[in-house]
């Protein structure tokens, strides 16, 4: 069992760091978003992995909140995003937001 | 007189918020994780606490349960899902990544608000395709589908969303949904 | 008995934890936001599901596993409503490559980037007016 720890903490840990990379490299808001709400579930996947390997229940209910509040987060923080666009002056780019954002994602002509 | 329409109203409108109900108490029951009848009525309480102090619009239509149907559409569903993780997992670690991605559009056939939210969620976690837009009215719905090269991927995915429908009706829809399913037009191909 | 049922457990966490890894890598190979999106989303609800498997596997008391079928369901009825939402407002800001794209059938052809555009509340139903002007 100590094995399969360590392994699925080292797996776990490596998507992690991955969306860490993605969460600083961005380049957008929205892959912000995207990438902590991957984050977050890898986390509860790392609580539920402890609780299961320890045999200790006492850690399921965070399990409950940590999943749903990414599901929170990042519905609000695309509500916000949808929201800004009402206010952005109309160029369709992100409001408040770095230009080089959309030029680095956007392969429009 | 108007005393019986509030009556059947209100009874109509409770009738609508059951299923709500009995979500919450089931909700309430498995957070507190041990069956009493405490926590029964507690749940009770607190469900209709709930749907009373924020009411929700209510799904309009009577859903019809078909145990068989709804059987399948769950085999189905956990099939695909097993199938759409593995299948996306693979696509990022092969050498060659994704190849190209698309946005289709899809007409439905079905025109219940339950059962259009039933199809884009099953739809968003079969395989290789996620529901981006959705126009109500129309029945429209936009798919980004993940890794497609040639247009008979295309038409698989499209076939795919559609059959995806048709479980979902024929396991929840009413009769007349059913019937609906049979007679629908032939679904609309790519705009030229 | 219990080692066959530790056997499976350990099989499904690793499995599920490989699942959450293929979600970061493909977090970061993925060319834009809905690409992402995908690989944050499918792997992801396969991998917790497989998860919580695991942990009513070897965990004892029903407490912990009406709990774990709680996180599971509501991952499986979440993860695609916040995927649609973050998805939906990326397609209209234009967070998408196009050059990887074979057909866009909502819409609309490449329009130049100045143009006026994401000027309607992510709530806000599509326009009926004009159907061409926008997502279609």
């Amino acid at each position: 069992m100590t094995v399969v720890y360590w392994l699925a903490n080292v797996l776990l840990g490596g998507g992690a760091l991955l969306t860490l990379v993605r969460l600083a490299r961005g380049p957008s808001l929205l892959d912000r978003v995207v990438a902590t709400d991957t984050l977050l579930i890898i986390i509860a996947a790392g609580l539920a992995v402890h609780a299961t390997l320890a045999r200790d229940p006492t850690l399921v209910p965070v399990l409950v909140v940590v999943s749903l509040l990414a599901f929170v987060g990042s519905v609000s923080v695309a509500r916000y995003i949808g929201g800004m666009m009402v206010h952005s002056s109309g160029s369709g780019q992100d409001a408040g937001l770095p230009d080089a954002a959309e030029q680095r994602t956007g392969g429009t002509p | 007189m108007s005393g019986t329409v509030a009556d059947a109203g209100a009874v109509g409108r409770l009738r609508h918020q059951l299923p709500l109900l009995l979500w919450l108490v089931a909700v309430w029951n498995l957070l507190w994780g041990t069956w009493s009848w405490a926590n029964l009525i507690s749940g009770v309480v607190v469900a209709l606490v709930v749907t009373l102090v924020l009411p929700l619009p209510a799904v309009v239509g009577g859903v019809r349960v078909r145990p068989v149907a709804v059987l399948v559409f769950v085999g189905t569903f956990l099939v695909d899902l097993v199938r759409a993780g593995a299948l996306v997992a693979w696509q990022t670690v092969r050498r060659r990544g994704i190849s190209s991605s698309a946005i289709l559009r899809v007409q439905l056939r079905t025109d219940s608000d339950l059962l259009l939210t039933i199809v884009t969620e099953a739809v968003t976690l079969v395989p290789g395709s996620m529901v981006i837009e959705i126009d109500r009215e129309t029945r429209v719905i936009g798919l980004h589908v993940l890794s497609v090269d040639t247009d008979e991927d295309l038409d698989r995915q499209r076939r795919s969303v559609l059959l995806t429908e048709e479980r979902v009706v024929r396991a929840f829809g009413t009769a007349e949904e059913i019937a609906a399913l049979q007679r629908a037009p032939e679904p609309a191909g790519r705009p030229s | 008995m219990g080692v066959v049922a530790d056997v499976v457990a350990a099989t499904c966490l690793l499995l599920g934890s490989l699942l959450c890894l293929t979600a970061g890598l493909g977090l970061v190979r993925f060319p834009d936001v809905l690409t992402r999106m995908h690989a944050g989303t499918k792997p992801q609800v396969l991998g917790i599901l497989l998860i919580m498997v695991g942990g009513a596997i070897r965990l004892q008391g029903w407490s912990a596993t009406w709990m774990l079928l709680l996180v599971a369901v509501f991952q499986t009825l979440t993860a695609p409503i916040s995927a649609h939402m973050v998805s939906r407002v990326a397609y209209r800001r234009r967070h998408v490559r196009r050059d990887r794209m074979v057909v866009d059938e909502l819409g609309v052809a490449p329009r130049s980037p100045g143009e006026a555009r994401g000027d309607e509340p992510a709530d806000a139903a599509p326009s009926r007016g004009s159907p061409r002007a926008r997502e279609g």
